[in-house]
């Protein structure tokens, strides 16, 4: 199936980008959208997130992997400024966003989804949509009362939303509560709602989490083609399957640090990975077998 | 028992001037409560910013009482401020807790002996309200009207400015929750983490939104305050936001019909039930089978026991309220 897949000429360049990265972690990359640095989160005492660094590829599809508690929605959290890390620096696009808070990173291009849906229930599945356009007169509350103020705007991000909805085959459901869509239906939303940001970087956490097999292909398909688009694709899952159907690069975390970066073919052969995910040394720390 | 009397004055109150208040306040804590998802526990507060920024035109700045307007709308930024900058960023309950004791505090303050200078401690304020009398067009000596609907000149003229403000808000209410800073709102109601994560500051719209219900809020008061020509700290104690609380749920909550006429139906119930109560109770005790029932010195007592009754039947029968959705209700749980 992988070998019959036509890629597009922006999937060709970044794969042909990445084939030449040597796969070791914290490798730098030709051209990186996004870029951390010592970046490390304590909770307590323990040290959820230690990423010496990390590069993303602009226009591939980067897959962040690792066991349960890795710390890989930690690190989501922290590079969004939905939390904030103890040291370190992290770069967007070369804009450092240390000191940026997490509502302004939407409108840079750099947009995230969560591990648990967040559709906003009682709000129809159009009005999600159109939630997600930045740069909205109507939203100043003064602008609210002066319907004729934001009206030519709002009719362009109505449009714009419905296009969408019709590529997420959603458009049927477009005047029903969202509350009423399936958990499938639910993460195809947070996607689509996500997109009307106009992003540059889209952060998936576990977009596969919870959605049956049929639609998992065509969320895949969703994924490719937001690459397709020009968009660079960061996105958390531990269904090993897709991650190697989909992805261009993975990024292997475990107790909080990068322990393996490659293409998925190299990944799927490392035995850090197979150690990490297999466990076959149960119960001591994988670090430490690492460095002895 | 006089049937007549007791169905004119529940009519009479359906549209009296205390469910004009009461819907006043019902539509700023919509926008609050209701469609932000704010508990605020602390509407007398603003309430009591809009009477006492008119009494204090008189009682401590010797100024028109026009000014009162803006004293007031300066008074309910720096309450929404005070109160907002520190909760707004925690847990929904925080700022029910701090906004409840905030109330307090400022209804405390009003009253004690020390600022009586300012705010004319418990007696209150008395003579601010001679401009906004002046301006009426009705003799207040005679009585207009038919029965049920007869009232003096005065309470006339302050009912029609009540209700024509009670139009004016709702439909500016109605406007705004219609348009993307309403559904920002909405949204931050349902889940604030993923409208952050579309690029709203969510901070800054729910101080907006507490601001601007305060500032409806911040009306009623002074309607309220207009009406009986007096300032009394009491008038705003807790009691006040839970009956409005209490008047919102009944209507329904996030429908701008609900904040208007659930107010209108919460003092129609209560003046319906505490005439028939009297009415019932006139000439000699109420005994059932033998047994007493109630007395007249009962009414007052029982009469707020049947009202909790009722409102917990609806609450069992029809949670949404008269106007709220039901399918938006049964979203809830997820």
């Amino acid at each position: 199936m992988d070998a019959e897949r036509n890629y597009s000429e922006l999937a060709q360049r970044a794969r042909a980008a990445l084939a030449s990265v040597n796969a070791s972690p914290g490798v730098a990359k030709p051209d990186p959208i996004l870029l951390a640095e010592n970046v490390r989160r304590n909770f307590g005492g323990v040290t959820a997130v230690d990423v010496q660094h990390l590069e993303v590829q602009r226009g591939s599809i980067t897959a962040l992997i690792g066991p349960n508690g890795a710390g890989k929605t930690t690190l989501f959290n922290l590079l969004t400024g939905f939390d904030t890390p103890d040291t370190g620096e992290w770069m967007f696009d070369s804009k450092n966003l240390k000191k940026v808070v997490a509502h302004k990173t939407a409108s840079l291009g750099m947009v995230r989804t969560f591990q648990l849906t967040k559709s906003l229930t009682k709000l129809s599945v159009i009005e999600n949509m159109k939630l997600g356009a930045t740069h909205q007169i109507g939203e100043k509350w003064w602008n609210g009362l002066l319907p004729f103020r934001y009206r030519k705007q709002e009719e362009i991000i109505e449009r714009r939303a419905d296009e969408l909805l019709k590529r997420f085959k959603l458009d049927h459901m477009r005047d029903q509560y969202a509350g009423t869509l399936s958990g499938g239906q639910r993460k195809l939303l947070e996607m689509a709602r996500a997109l009307m940001t106009n992003p540059r970087l889209v952060m998936l956490d576990e977009p596969m989490a919870g959605v049956n097999p049929a639609l998992k292909q065509s969320l895949n398909e969703h994924i490719r083609g937001l690459r397709d688009d020009g968009m660079t694709v960061l996105f958390v899952e531990h269904d090993m399957d897709m991650v190697h159907d989909v992805s261009d690069w993975v990024v292997v975390m475990a107790e909080g640090r990068i322990i393996a970066e490659g293409t998925p073919e190299q990944i799927s052969s490392n035995p850090a990975v197979i150690e990490a995910y297999l466990g076959t040394h149960q119960g001591k720390s994988l670090l430490k077998e690492e460095n002895a | 028992m006089d049937i007549i009397k007791i169905i004119e004055n529940t009519i009479a109150a359906f549209f009296g001037i205390d469910a004009a208040y009461f819907a006043l306040a019902a539509i700023g804590l919509n926008i609050q409560f209701g469609y932000t998802g704010l508990l605020n526990f602390g509407q007398s507060a603003f309430m009591a910013c809009g009477a006492y920024g008119l009494g204090m035109t008189s009682q401590y700045f010797g100024v028109g009482m026009w000014w009162g307007i803006l004293i007031g709308l300066a008074l309910v930024v720096i309450l929404g401020l005070l109160v907002g900058i520190p909760t707004l960023r925690l847990r929904a309950d925080y700022l029910a807790i701090v906004t409840i004791a905030t109330a307090e505090i400022v209804r405390l303050v009003v009253r004690s002996v020390r600022f009586k200078q300012y705010f004319g401690g418990s007696d209150g304020i008395n003579s601010f309200s001679a401009s906004f009398r002046n301006l009426s067009p009705f003799d207040p000596g005679a009585q207009y009207g038919i029965r049920p609907f007869q009232y003096s000149g005065y309470s006339l003229w302050t009912m029609i400015v009540g209700w024509s403000l009670v139009i004016i808000f709702s439909s500016l209410v109605y406007m705004l929750m219609k348009s993307p800073w309403g559904r920002v709102v909405k949204a931050i109601r349902e889940d604030e983490d993923a409208v952050r994560s579309l690029g709203k500051n969510v901070y800054s719209y729910k101080m907006q939104s507490l601001i601007i219900g305060g500032v409806v809020g911040m009306f009623s008061g002074m309607i309220f305050a207009l009406d009986r020509g007096s300032v009394q700290p009491d008038n705003y104690s807790r009691d006040v936001t839970f009956y409005v609380l209490t008047a919102l749920v009944l209507g329904g909550v996030a429908k701008v019909r609900g904040s208007v006429i659930g107010p209108m139906m919460f003092w129609g119930l209560y003046v319906f039930s505490d005439n028939f109560l009297r009415e019932l109770t006139k000439d000699k005790p109420f005994n059932l089978f033998g047994i007493g029932i109630i007395q007249k010195s009962q009414v007052g007592p029982v009469n707020y026991m049947l009202i909790g009754l009722g409102l917990m039947l609806l609450m069992t029968i029809r949670p949404q309220g008269v106007f709220g959705s039901k399918e938006e209700m049964a979203l809830d749980g997820r």
